[in-house]
């Protein structure tokens, strides 16, 4: 207990840079595929077949494998396969391919929650903003885009609270996120090792962020409580 | 002269034909009623007015101005469409009010939007703001809702919500107002207040076409009736005509109920 104690300091030193590089992680992550998620929603309900079906079918493909496997094969494959090492070695090329991933992977699933959010908006709504001689984006993003936001934020609360634990599979690449800060210490690291304890530690990071998100997004959804 | 002429608009959707060789005129300050049982395409015809729909065929002319001919592809165009769309106004079966805003801003929002389409929206964007705001307020307090101006649609009934739909599609001054069965979703007595004021609206010879069940209503109020049945109209002139002299035996079957109760 009293080495535990004389420990901490530098565990939490090094478990803190580690949460930074998971929060960046959760930040980009979240910043990209919001938007792509928008772009991919209506790649999937366009009214060009072809497109339709590409697009539905990069989604399966996306949310069909594991995030985990997606995070290897976009890291290794251009160097280990075909040579090309795009991402670049140490960290920053870690970050960059880890981003990509989760990036696109979290854009696939919005886009299924947006789809939802938009078709169940009644087309009445649409047709009423029709007669009132508004514009398409008129419509969208006067009438459509509040309503859509109203019904989609509970799962994306749930998705955003799940990316927040999501970003520990960046381990897999050897991304320094706090996982990796913690089990540093398992293995022997500034003067500690075969310590556990950091790693369980980890899981309190986790917990009081994840704790501070759910309070954000449930005073959202109570905000846009004013209308039905 | 007519305000508004339809020539032989034709609708079918996938194999069924809804709409057949519709054909009837409107002069302005008039109130047309148009009846029919369910399917009859009454909807449908409404739809094709506000170019919801698009007819297969056919000529709409409002003003003299040729809105839509099916023989000329130029007057198909969506940019077209929405400034065409003016010349009629639509209240709902459903409302259709936009839930996130008040019954003040539901009826501002569309001519705020339009407004800034002016050349001198930059300049005069606060007495324009001002402008409508007074307009929509008059409208409000016309249909009696002086009171309820700053209500989410959800804290209104459904006879308010009408009439707040009825004050949003007033303020864009349309030439024609179309109603599609603006009393079928509400009771009774709801329907009583939408009906006192669409009356007024007619007293002030507004132009209206009015898809109803409210058999009453279309006898007092219009000032022409059609009956529609199966995609034709069956029948059509003044209430009188109509609803006391039917010559096929279709209206007066439809009419039945309604005559003798």
């Amino acid at each position: 207990m009293k080495l535990m104690l004389e420990q901490m300091p530098i565990v939490i030193q090094s478990l803190n840079v580690g949460f930074l590089q998971t929060l960046k992680l959760f930040a980009v992550t979240l910043l990209g595929a919001v938007p792509l998620g928008l772009v991919i929603a209506f790649g999937s309900m366009s009214r060009f077949r072809p497109l339709g079906y590409v697009t539905k079918i990069i989604v399966w493909i996306i949310r069909g494998t594991p995030l985990m496997i997606q995070l290897l094969i976009i890291y290794y494959f251009p160097g280990l396969v075909l040579g090309k090492p795009i991402w670049g070695g140490g960290e920053t090329g870690r970050f960059l391919a880890a981003s990509f991933s989760f990036i696109f992977n979290y854009a696939c699933y919005f886009s299924e929650i947006y789809r939802g959010g938009i078709q169940s908006v009644p087309v009445g709504q649409e047709e009423a903003g029709l007669v009132l001689g508004m514009t398409r984006s008129q419509i969208f993003f006067k009438v459509t885009l509040l309503q859509m936001i109203k019904r989609i934020v509970p799962p994306m609360s749930n998705e955003i609270i799940t990316l927040v634990k999501d970003t520990s599979l960046a381990r897999i690449i050897a991304l320094q996120e706090i996982i990796w800060a913690g089990q540093a210490f398992m293995k022997g690291s500034q003067g500690i090792s075969g310590a556990i304890w950091p790693m369980f530690f980890t899981a309190v990071y986790y917990l009081i962020f994840s704790g501070i998100l759910t309070v954000l997004l449930g005073r959202l959804e109570k905000k846009l409580d004013y209308f039905r | 002269m007519a305000i508004l002429e339809v020539e032989h608009i034709c609708k079918s959707f996938e194999r069924t034909e809804v709409l057949k060789d519709i054909s009837f005129s409107l002069e302005e300050g008039q109130v047309l009623s148009i009846i029919g049982s369910s399917g009859s395409g009454k909807t449908t015809l409404l739809r094709c007015l506000n170019f919801l729909e698009r007819p297969d065929s056919g000529v709409i002319r409002v003003c003299q101005e040729t809105l839509f001919d099916s023989n000329n592809p130029a007057s198909m165009q969506e940019s077209e469409i929405r400034k065409k769309r003016l010349h009629f106004g639509l209240v709902f079966q459903s409302f259709n009010l936009f839930p996130q805003y008040t019954a003040l801003e539901n009826v501002m929002l569309a001519k705020e939007l339009l407004a800034k389409e002016q050349a001198d929206y930059k300049s005069r964007k606060k007495e324009i703001h001002e402008e409508i705001r007074i307009l929509a307020e008059e409208l409000l307090s016309q249909m009696g809702l002086a009171d309820r101006m700053n209500n989410y649609p959800h804290q209104l009934s459904g006879g308010q919500c009408q009439r707040v739909a009825i004050a949003r599609a007033l303020a864009l001054k349309p030439d024609i107002l179309c109603f599609d069965e603006p009393t079928s979703a509400l009771d009774p007595e709801l329907t009583g207040e939408v009906l006192r004021v669409m009356k007024e609206l007619a007293e002030q010879k507004t132009t209206m076409i009015i898809v109803t069940h409210e058999m009453a209503f279309a006898r007092d109020v219009a000032s022409h009736v059609i009956f529609m049945d199966d995609g034709y109209i069956l029948e059509q002139g003044t209430p009188k005509q109509v609803f006391e002299h039917s010559h096929e035996e279709r209206t007066k079957q439809f009419l039945s109920r309604f005559t003798q109760g």
